[in-house]
């Protein structure tokens, strides 16, 4: 398994590689991911995340921005709190990755939280129950669009579909605990996409959703 | 077991297998929160997942509310905790050492492989709130008026229309009684 381009490495005429900086100060990061945390609103925070870190503050480069999102999205967790954990720790380390996942966190978690205490307070106002009814159908819609936006790539492919039908059986109709459909249909998805004889070499950054 | 014990360990479980993120661990949430625990009631599910929606930020950070509505604050606490800190350590550890599988090409195959599976997870996620949010023509219509938004208007921050989806709820049904608790 060894990599046809070693990290780090490059010919002498390529762009200087992009050096993370050494000197981004706590309370930055931390106003960073704040800002992100309080403005990205139904899902698209990732977008938010290139458009700040990539573009605006350039603390990350494209490449090493995709390599994060990539390990974001085959881990556990948040694509929005591990990015925020990842970056943080690449520019100041653990305490770069405390302060960044609280910033990330800290607005929507406390707006929600005073929300859920005058849902708890107003369970039988009538007008509070019609509009939560309203949203909850909303977010029906939010979720659907969202899903195809994510899964539309892939529809054109037999083995996709076929993953895809697979699980939504599995989890919607026979009520099998997520537990056991990613023991089963993970490792038999990885392997139905395993590296093959004579693949070009592996490009860097994810294939997968974003 | 003590009922703050059980909300750390049922967010921490469902942590560990948030892969693929919020969408994806929907229906496992709901069935431990709803079906193995009766913390919440199926329209209190849908509630508290429909106030994720309306704030910033993931909206996963509903796992708040729910934990509050076991045991108050210090539940709201234990939730946000148990789900956020094992994701958290392992996404932390796994930054540390991935670059040592840069060039595998393993990694690609995880990642065109579980990209299908992410997908039939939210797909999963978005029947398990439907089959509650769903009732009736007057949300069918606000589903799809919001789903046309979202997927075509791509400029239009999503927040907004879920808000709007709240309003027209609450002009249009408040005089029925919709998604009162029975009794």
């Amino acid at each position: 398994m060894t990599s046809p381009i070693p990290p780090g490495t490059g010919s002498a005429d390529a762009p200087a590689p992009y050096a993370v900086p050494r000197d981004v100060p706590l309370w930055s990061i931390f106003l960073t991911f704040l800002f992100i945390g309080a403005i990205s609103f139904g899902g698209g925070v990732v977008a938010y995340l290139r458009s700040s870190l990539v573009l605006q503050k350039r603390w990350l480069d494209e490449e090493h921005f995709l390599s994060a999102l990539g390990i974001a999205q085959a881990l556990p967790g948040l694509n929005a709190t591990n990015m925020s954990i990842i970056v943080g720790d690449r520019l100041r380390g653990v305490a770069g990755a405390i302060v960044a996942f609280a910033g990330m966190t800290l607005p929507g978690g406390t707006m929600v939280l005073v929300l859920g205490v005058l849902y708890a307070a107003n369970a039988h106002n009538p007008y509070v129950n019609a509009a939560l009814v309203g949203v909850g159908a909303a977010a029906v819609g939010m979720l659907s669009a969202v899903t195809l936006q994510i899964g539309r790539r892939q529809l054109g492919e037999i083995v996709n579909v076929t993953i895809i039908v697979v699980t939504v059986l599995m989890v919607s109709f026979l009520h099998i605990s997520l537990v056991w459909v990613l023991l089963t249909v993970g490792p038999v998805a990885v392997f139905l996409f395993r590296p093959k004889k004579g693949d070009a070499p592996v490009e860097r950054g994810p294939g997968g959703v974003s | 077991m003590n009922e703050n014990l059980s909300v750390f360990a049922v967010f921490s479980l469902l942590s560990v297998l948030a892969v693929g993120g919020g969408a994806a661990v929907l229906p496992e949430t709901k069935e431990l929160v709803v079906g193995s625990y009766h913390w919440l009631s199926d329209d209190q599910f849908r509630d508290i997942y429909g106030l994720g929606q309306v704030v910033p930020g993931p909206n996963m950070l509903m796992v708040i509310v729910i934990g509050y509505h076991v045991t108050g604050f210090t539940g709201a606490l234990l939730a946000f905790l148990g789900f956020f800190l094992p994701a958290g350590a392992i996404s932390w550890a796994a930054s540390r050492v991935w670059d040592h599988f840069e060039g595998s090409p393993w990694r690609r195959s995880l990642q065109q492989g579980l990209a299908p599976l992410v997908v039939g997870l939210m797909a999963a996620g978005t029947i398990s709130i439907a089959r509650t949010a769903i009732d009736g023509t007057l949300t069918i219509l606000i589903a799809i008026g919001v789903f046309a938004g979202v997927y075509f208007m791509k400029k239009v921050n999503p927040a907004i229309l879920v808000l709007g989806g709240g309003l027209v709820g609450l002009v249009l049904l408040s005089g029925t009684g919709a998604g009162m608790p029975p009794g």
